[in-house]
């Protein structure tokens, strides 16, 4: 600065100097900020899109399910043979169904009916779950016994996983769990016509098995239903309340201070925790049955309710000051006030925290283990009181199976549950485009 | 707004419906991951076999978990049956007769055999238990002396085990499944390869020093799983040169992937373990609260369609899945005590 003030000011400027200003340097800066930022956020997405790969590419074989399907003749001499069901009902419950179907897929193959080695062989490749198959069939429509109806049959858990070329072949036949024989017929069956991939409705609606083939996800569908429905029913309303409270009628004090911070520290609180809380409340002092969807639901509510009343606060606090003043202006009260005015434009922001808190609550396994909910449940539950299981924990369950067949389910109901993540995230951003109001 | 107070209308309901439907209808179990998969088969094939009775509820948890439960108390509010891959303990049943479950029936299904695998790409294993104490203690015995395990090769050890480091995955400390690795596998070594007559000359105190033979080293060459056999079969895969402690179940549902190590030179199998032969195995059970039986519909039923020959019998489902059933006479002692009503 001094040398610009010199002497030197009264002879006359030659060219004004260059400013400079840095531009190229500061032009730079921002290329590479740019740069980082997309550096980042690439980064982000290939992990996306690894995640979704590995998950989609060992899933999708699950939504298709091997079936054999033959003409299966409803013999009386195997079913009832003495000709007593009229008299006995259980007759049609606990017949040997299994021997029909095998008989039926070993006409088709060929099979000597005095190989038992190659009976027992070809049992093996139906599922057990044929039992129930035709005997819900023969139940319910007992004129069928006698006739020969073409069925389609569920293939079993190992025959499925080779004609979907999970199993090395390649190696042994000591070493797998389908024989050579057995390949044989696989391929004999699928030139025929009568061994396909079929879509796999059963992973949808059954419950859960131990046997790969014919387990699905829908006891853990219902009991995930019922504790959305729970948690949503009891967490809006006593959280919005709360929120309302703390934020427009409590007075600012240390009490409400410590209230806050307690807010803060129950939303970082691990959830396993919950889960001891929740054993011990509503198990074993309140008396609720173990593994039912209601404690469950209890549970998450707990969970869910801290990032609630967080979201709404901020919501609440972002509706600008002057519509409040406005309208006590005009005369309202201030529950008008809140009510009329403030809570409408807030509820785009809370119905935004709703639904990623229940989206959180959906993916939780951690607090369900104590209540007993990582459970084997076969029945589908008919109230939230009946034993069931979720979503997330169905997969867990099923990761840790030895069935090669149950590897394909695990990430099939991953791809299931992400799909009820995406609808809830995607209603989230409706919702708030749909009622955003900005100032 | 509707659809809120519909909802909520209808939470009231289910929530008043719960002093009517306070009886529960169907079996609750809970414990060993060892037995769940059988529990699960027999509850599967229960329901299917009664349709007059619900499928059981059957939770994993571990066995320690299992028995918590279990001995939490009696009444419809806690757990009916208990599964466990050991028996229950001492601390366990006092904890239990503290709570009220005085009467507790014992029953012995089978047996699982551990194997020890590693990947399908490596030879022929011949493994003695002498070899994977010298490899995974924490302290071996060189020249007389016990030093800090100095080996890092499994040629070191034995040449038919994996060419490369030394890397094993063994059961972390809650499952049932480490004692007896501990006791069959460590325990014995110790002895083979002649340590413990030195640790007994150092350390005066029997249970110092047998806790001292079955110290697993902590350099980070063991590894303790605390998953399950999954997490175990997926760290083989990731080392070619690491072996595994598995379920006879779990390897025959993996044989493609696995190689299995004998030991003592008998190939683990159901034919070997059920004769004796082979020397890593153990007996699987669950516990019954006795109070609960005719009070819970289909408990009685359900226990006793676990013992029959249909479900833990040589030709049933279970020994399908990698159940080694127990000798006959055994297996018939269990239906009698049962039916005896013999408690512990």
């Amino acid at each position: 600065m001094t040398d610009a003030l010199s002497p030197a000011a009264g002879i006359p400027k030659a060219k004004p100097a260059r400013r400079d200003i840095g531009i190229k340097r500061r032009y730079a800066a921002e290329r590479r900020f740019r740069a980082y930022g997309i550096a980042a956020l690439s980064f982000g997405i290939i992990f996306l899109l690894i995640l979704i790969w590995s998950v989609v590419s060992k899933g999708y074989t699950a939504f298709q399910q091997t079936m054999i399907t033959v003409p299966v003749e409803f013999s009386e001499q195997v079913i009832d043979p003495q000709n007593e069901r009229a008299t006995d009902p259980q007759k049609l419950m606990t017949a040997n169904y299994p021997i029909l179907a095998r008989n039926a897929v070993a006409k088709v193959l060929g099979v000597a009916e005095n190989d038992r080695a190659g009976l027992r062989a070809v049992n093996q490749m139906i599922s057990d779950g044929v039992r129930t198959q035709l005997r819900d069939m023969v139940v319910a429509n007992p004129s069928l016994i006698g006739t020969t109806q073409t069925v389609s049959l569920l293939a079993a858990g190992d025959l499925d996983s080779a004609f979907k070329g999970q199993i090395d072949l390649s190696v042994p036949e000591t070493n797998r769990k389908v024989s050579d024989r057995q390949v044989g017929w696989m391929n004999q069956l699928a030139e025929s016509g009568a061994l396909a991939k079929h879509f796999n409705t059963g992973i949808f609606v059954n419950g859960a098995s131990s046997r790969p083939e014919a387990a699905g996800v829908g006891v853990a569908l219902i009991g995930s239903f019922y504790m959305m429905l729970i948690v949503l029913v009891l967490s809006l309303p006593i959280g919005v309340a709360a929120s309302i409270y703390l934020e427009e009628f409590a007075p600012k004090n240390r009490f409400t201070d410590l209230i806050e911070v307690n807010i803060n520290n129950l939303a970082a609180v691990p959830s396993i925790v919950y889960g001891l809380l929740g054993l011990a409340v509503f198990v074993n002092f309140a008396g609720l049955p173990r593994s039912a969807s209601l404690v469950g639901g209890l549970v998450l509510t707990l969970m869910t309710l801290p990032t609630i009343i967080i979201a709404t606060r901020a919501a609440l606090k972002a509706v600008p000051p002057s519509i409040r003043a406005a309208a006590l202006g005009l005369g309202a009260s201030k529950m008008q006030t809140i009510f009329h005015h403030v809570l409408p434009l807030a509820m785009p922001g809370i119905l935004t925290g709703t639904i990623i808190g229940l989206a959180h609550a959906l993916g939780e396994t951690a607090p369900l283990l104590l209540i007993g909910m990582v459970a084997f449940v076969a029945n589908y539950p008919t109230t939230p009181l009946d034993p069931s299981t979720a979503l997330p924990v169905q997969i867990y369950m099923w990761a840790n199976e030895a069935e090669r067949a149950f590897v394909e389910r695990t990430s099939g109901a991953i791809i299931i549950l992400l799909l009820f993540l995406i609808v809830m995230n995607v209603g989230a951003i409706l919702l708030r485009r749909r009622f955003e109001r900005r100032w | 707004m509707n659809i809120l107070k519909l909802s909520a209308a209808a939470l009231v309901a289910s929530v008043a419906f719960a002093g009517a439907a306070a009886a529960r209808d169907q079996v609750q179990v809970a414990g060993s991951s060892t037995v769940l998969p059988y529990a699960k088969i027999v509850a599967e094939t229960f329901a299917e076999t009664f349709p007059n009775f619900k499928a059981p509820v059957v939770e994993s948890g571990g066995t320690g978990g299992g028995l918590k439960a279990f001995c939490s108390g009696v009444g419809e509010g806690t757990i009916d049956v208990a599964n466990a891959s050991r028996p229950i303990n001492k601390s366990e049943l006092e904890a239990c007769k503290a709570a009220g479950v005085t009467d507790i029936q014992e029953i012995r299904i089978g047996y699982d055999g551990i194997v020890f695998a590693a990947d399908s790409s490596n030879g022929d294993m011949k493994i003695e238990p002498k070899d994977l104490y010298k490899a995974l203690a924490a302290e071996v015995v060189v020249d007389g002396k016990l030093v800090a395990n100095p080996y890092k090769n499994w040629s070191e050890i034995n040449p038919t085990l994996p060419k490369g480091p030394i890397a094993a995955y063994i059961p972390g400390s809650k499952h049932g499944t480490r004692e007896v690795f501990e006791e069959k596998i460590m325990s014995e070594g110790c002895k083979e390869a002649g340590a413990a007559d030195v640790i007994k000359g150092l350390v005066s105190d029997a249970k110092q020093a047998a806790a001292k033979c079955i110290a697993v080293r902590k350099d980070g060459v063991s590894v303790d799983i605390d998953g399950d056999y999954t997490e175990t079969l997926a760290r083989i895969a990731a080392n070619k040169t690491g072996v595994g402690v598995f379920g006879l179940a779990f390897y025959e549902n993996n044989m493609d992937k696995l190689k299995v190590a004998t030991v003592k030179d008998i190939v683990p199998s159901t034919e070997t373990i059920s004769s004796g032969q082979y020397p890593v195995s153990r007996p699987l059970f669950f516990y019954v609260k006795k109070a609960h039986l005719g009070v819970i519909p289909g408990l009685k039923e359900y226990v006793e369609f676990f013992v029959s020959d249909d479900m833990v019998g040589p030709e049933g489902p279970l020994a399908e899945y990698g159940l080694v059933a127990a000798p006959d006479d055994q297996r018939e002692q269990v239906r009698k005590d049962f039916e005896a009503g013999k408690t512990m």
